[in-house]
Order: C-alpha cells, then sequence, then structure tokens
C-alpha cells in the first residue's frame, strides 16, 4: 500500500497504487479542497503541488508520489486563518461559483515558489490551462499580482 | 633559401585564396527603399497571407507570447542557436528600407539587403523555387503588417561559424537550383495538375524537406536521401518516404486531415510541426489536397512489408520496471487512451502512434514532460504533460511499456541517455512551474 506524504502528514492509504491522487485526497483523506473537473487533466481543477511544481492530481497515480511531499490547497491555511495567497484571491473577490479555485491557487502558489516575483507575461503564461467557467479571471491575476507584492517566501507554504 | 621561397610560397597562395574567397563571398548592400507604386495590392496582400501560411513563416520569426512577424525566436541547431529575425516593416530593426529586389534577393540567394550572408536555418535553399509572383505576393504581406521595433537577437554560434562570408563556402558546396517539377524542371506528364500544385508547394514554400531529409555533418540536406528522416528543434522528424515506421499506410485522404487538422488514424502533429498544422487553419482546402497529394507519393502506393498496423501487447508482469510502467499509464494515461477513440482527439488505441515506433524515443518523452498545448482559437488534440508529476525512473518505466506493448521493434537502447537529457530539471524541488504540469 503506498505511502502518501499531504501537508506534511504522512500516512498509509489503502488505494491500489494506479488510483489517481485526487480520489484518494477527497475520498480517503476527507481533502475535498481539490475538484473533479474534466479527469482528463484538461481543466486544472484538480492541481495541487508536488515539491515545489503544480501537478494535476486526477492524473497522477499515487504510486508514483511515494516518498515525495504533495500540498493540496488546505496545506495553505485555514478559513480562520488563510495563508497570504489564500488571503490575496478573498481580497480580490476571485471566486464566483469558486469550483475552479482550489486549482487556481495551488497553481499560482507553485508559480510563486519557483518565482517570488513574476511578470504579468509568467503569471499568465502559468495559468494559461486552468480554466475558468464563470470567467473571474481578471480577478484571479489581481490576486496573484496581490500575492506577489507579499514577502514571497510567506506564501503559506508548508516546507 | 629553399625553405624561404616555400613559405613565401605558401603566404602567396594563402593571399590569393584568401583574396579569392573576399571576392566570391563579397555581395553587395542593395539600395535602401519601400515597396514601389502597386505592389502592396490587397489582392497581392492576400494572397501572400495565404502562402505565408504554407510557409508558416510565424512559427519562426514570431516568438512565444510575442508581437506577429517581430523575430526573436531561437531554433536549436547542432551548430548552435540561431535566433530569427524581425520581419516587420520597421525601418531600423525590420524590412522597412527593403524593396522588393532586396527581398527577392534574400528569398532566392540568402543574402539580406546590407550584403550579409544569410544562416541556412532560413531555408531559402527552398524558396529559390518559389516564382516572382508570390515571392512579390509574400513581399506585399510582409511590408504591409505592423511595424515593430524590436533589434535581432545576435545568434548564438560558437567561432568561427559566427563569421558570415564562410556561408559563401557553404553556399558553393550545397546549394543547388531547385528542380521542382512543372516549375524549373520539366513536368512529370504521369501526375496531375493537383500533384504539380503540391509538389511546387512542399518543395519550395512549405520546404518539408528543411526537417524530413537528413542533414550532413554541416547541415545541408542530403539530397541523395530525400525526405528520408531528419530532425527538427530536438524532435525526430519522421521519414516521408516508404521507410516510414509508420503503423498504417499513410492514404492521400489521412494526409489531407493531417495536414489540416488531425487524422483518427494516425493521430495529430506535436513539436514543431503543430505551429505547421495550426498555419493551415487559413489555407484553402486545395492547397492542403495538393499537399497531401504530393506528400502520399512520396510515401508510395499500397502496403509495405513492415506496415504490421496498430500492435497492442500482452506485456508480462514478471518484469518489475514494466509493471511499474504498467500502473503508471493505469492511472495517468489510460482515461483517455483506453477509451478506444472515445475521448475527442484520440486514436484507438496508442499502437496507431508512430511515436512509438520510432528509432529513438525523444519524440515521445518530449510529449510526456510537456504535452500538448490547446490550438488557439480552435478545437483540437491536447495532452497535459507529466514532466513535473513523474520522477525520471517513472519516466523511464512508462515509456519502457508504451514501446514494449504498442510496437513490435523491441526496447529503446538509448533510452536510460536521452531522459538524463531531456528531463534534467524534471522533478525536483523548485523546478520550473511549467504550464500544463
Amino acid at each position: 500500500m503506498p505511502t502518501l506524504t499531504v501537508n506534511g502528514r504522512r500516512q498509509v492509504v489503502a488505494a491500489e497504487p494506479e488510483t489517481p491522487l485526487l480520489y484518494v485526497l477527497r475520498d480517503e483523506l476527507g481533502l475535498d479542497g481539490a475538484k473533479f473537473g474534466c479527469g482528463l487533466g484538461q481543466c486544472g481543477a484538480c492541481t495541487v503541488e508536488v515539491e515545489g511544481r503544480a501537478v494535476l492530481s486526477c492524473l497522477t497515480p499515487v504510486g508514483v508520489l511515494e516518498g515525495r511531499a504533495v500540498t493540496t490547497v488546505e496545506g495553505l491555511g485555514t478559513p480562520e486563518h488563510p495563508g497570504p495567497l489564500q488571503a490575496a484571491f478573498i481580497a480580490e473577490n476571485a471566486a464566483q461559483c469558486g469550483y475552479c479555485i482550489a486549482g487556481m491557487v495551488m497553481r499560482a502558489h507553485a508559480l510563486l515558489r519557483a518565482v517570488p516575483h513574476p511578470s504579468e507575461a509568467e503569471i499568465r503564461e502559468a495559468l494559461r490551462f486552468n480554466l475558468c467557467r464563470c470567467g473571474t479571471h481578471m480577478r484571479i491575476l489581481a490576486a496573484v499580482r496581490r500575492a506577489a507584492g507579499h514577502d514571497p517566501a510567506a506564501t503559506g507554504a508548508t516546507p | 633559401m629553399r625553405r624561404r621561397r616555400i613559405a613565401v610560397g605558401l603566404a602567396g597562395a594563402l593571399l590569393l585564396a584568401g583574396a579569392g574567397f573576399g571576392l566570391a563571398s563579397w555581395r553587395p548592400a542593395l539600395a535602401p527603399g519601400g515597396p514601389g507604386p502597386g505592389e502592396t495590392t490587397p489582392e497581392r496582400v492576400g494572397r501572400g497571407a495565404v502562402l505565408a501560411s504554407l510557409g508558416y513563416c510565424a512559427s519562426c520569426h514570431t516568438a512565444q507570447g510575442d508581437r506577429p512577424y517581430a523575430g526573436g525566436r531561437g531554433l536549436a541547431t547542432p551548430f548552435g542557436t540561431i535566433y530569427a529575425t524581425n520581419i516587420t516593416p520597421d525601418p531600423e530593426t525590420g524590412l522597412g528600407r527593403w524593396t522588393l529586389a532586396a527581398f527577392t534577393r534574400a528569398m532566392r540567394e540568402g543574402v539580406d539587403r546590407e550584403g550579409r550572408h544569410l544562416y541556412p536555418a532560413f531555408p531559402y535553399t527552398h524558396y529559390a523555387g518559389l516564382t516572382e509572383a508570390d515571392i512579390a505576393a509574400l513581399y506585399a504581406f510582409v511590408m504591409t503588417r505592423e511595424p515593430v521595433r524590436q533589434a535581432a537577437r545576435p545568434n548564438a554560434l560558437p567561432f568561427p561559424l559566427n563569421w558570415r562570408p564562410l556561408l559563401a563556402g557553404w553556399k558553393l558546396l550545397f546549394v543547388r537550383e531547385p528542380r521542382i517539377p512543372g516549375t524549373t524542371a520539366p513536368a512529370d506528364p504521369r501526375r496531375d495538375s493537383e500533384w504539380h500544385r503540391g509538389a511546387y508547394l512542399a518543395e519550395a514554400l512549405s520546404h518539408c524537406g528543411a526537417c524530413h531529409t537528413p542533414r550532413n555533418s554541416l547541415g545541408a540536406e542530403v539530397k541523395a536521401k530525400p525526405y528520408a528522416g531528419g530532425e527538427a528543434d530536438g524532435w525526430w522528424a519522421p521519414p516521408l518516404d516508404r521507410s516510414s515506421p509508420a503503423p498504417l499506410a499513410w492514404s492521400e485522404d489521412a494526409l489531407a486531415r493531417y495536414l489540416a487538422e488531425w487524422d483518427p488514424q494516425h493521430g495529430g502533429a506535436a513539436g514543431p510541426m503543430r505551429p505547421v498544422v495550426d498555419a493551415h487553419r487559413t489555407v484553402p482546402a486545395g492547397e492542403i489536397r495538393a499537399l497531401a497529394a504530393y506528400t502520399a507519393s512520396l510515401y508510395g502506393a499500397g502496403p509495405a512489408g513492415s506496415r504490421t498496423g496498430p500492435v497492442d501487447r500482452a506485456v508480462g508482469t514478471d518484469d518489475p520496471a514494466l509493471a511499474r510502467g504498467a500502473t503508471i499509464y493505469a492511472g495517468a494515461c489510460a482515461t483517455c487512451h483506453e477509451s478506444g477513440g472515445g475521448v475527442p482527439y484520440t486514436t484507438a488505441s496508442l499502437g496507431h502512434r508512430t511515436t512509438l515506433r520510432a528509432p529513438d524515443p525523444r519524440n515521445l518523452l518530449l510529449v510526456l514532460r510537456d504535452g500538448v498545448a490547446p490550438r488557439e482559437h480552435a478545437a483540437g488534440p491536447i495532452m497535459p504533460g507529466f514532466g513535473a508529476a513523474l520522477t525520471q525512473g517513472q519516466m523511464r518505466d512508462l515509456a519502457a511499456y508504451l514501446r514494449a506493448r504498442f510496437s513490435p521493434d523491441g526496447p529503446w537502447p538509448d533510452l536510460d541517455a536521452t531522459i538524463r537529457d531531456l528531463m534534467r530539471d524534471s522533478p525536483g524541488p523548485g523546478a520550473r512551474a511549467g504550464a500544463g504540469g
């Protein structure tokens, strides 16, 4: 049985190694921040972070994550104490229906870890394949810009 | 005394050779100017737009996310990186001071307005076969683009390759007049006008051989092996002749579908071929049919012995690496690729893909690493990249599994080295936040 390290907590999961991470997060670990959008790796709603890089959890078998640190949107803060990136999304009112937001936040989180002060072009390039059907892209971009103005080391990352 | 005479003789010979080479390599600057009256009529510009799409000029002359035709995109060659120039009509940094005569000389002879030799990454060896009318239409098109002030990036080439007069020697050795049936060579009486149109487009404007023909150690196309397969920007460019390892024969219809969008029997383009197919979106269907008619004739008729059809073999679970690969396939790939073609833009199985029958794993690994980006403003194939999700070892297991299951050709011998080469920063803490995963 695979061992997963999610948001700093190491645990053995019952799922088969080919099971996509998204199902394990939602069904076994009770972390339902990451969303099932298309299930085909095309929309980005399921995005999580694996060791500094954005990964689509709907197409990542848990078996490949042995010994690697996974961070989900729950790892960046709590409703009472949102992390800086989450706070920026709240401040910019970036969510409408909110279904894509966890994925957007995690994609932006991975970007800010790699590039603490991204240019507008870098932000747009990073978020290019995360879709929002409500059309709040401009507010999402504003939120990422706002977060990038903060102390770059403190986007709420669990190391 | 004798030694001295030899030294003087040698020096003299060198001097003469140098002077001769200097003379041969020297090309005059052409007078500055711009389009003359009647040289940018709407009809010409319109025809030039279609021709520019068929020559997919923008794929090199537009950098990603940058303004159209302003240059700056780097082309990786075995010799170094060559940066495409700004071909907008900006007078300082683009073609703003170029007359039609200067443009024609560049297209046919690879010499810029100031008289400098151009590197053959600009495929003038093909454009030399264009008709005067088509060069004039392309000139009308580029001279009516939005001017952008952006100086060309200097090429990253080592000495002495960065010394342009050397290119005159390269031209002496390798440049031959293109022979295009019906235009510069006698028409082929066995072929119809559509085939001849396709031959003209493929040989001259679309410069298919620039990637699909192998190149020699000095970077010139090997004319004795036309379309036997080559290289483009680090990708394997498959052969277009009978040596193609495609599991299913390429028919004219399949090629027309592939060149316009996607073909259900063979799949779609990735890598440097993607912008070619994307550019075809604005090309009339008749031109695509003509290209398909010609390329189908390169491939030859009927099934060849090596065409086994799509392969889907049972892969034993006794090899732990292949078993790990099967697990990754089940979790990462199967949702789309085991749908029997049900998910849009997937083939019935990966056994249809020429990529898995390639002589080396480069194309497979590049697609697995980076995915296939969605088309702009049009439906088309899309695949997420797995460069962030999979470690080098996992990528290796997956590639080995795919090869074992979907190809009869045996394991790739250079898989490990290619993975080390292509996945240097993948994955690892603090690596790129690449798009698509």
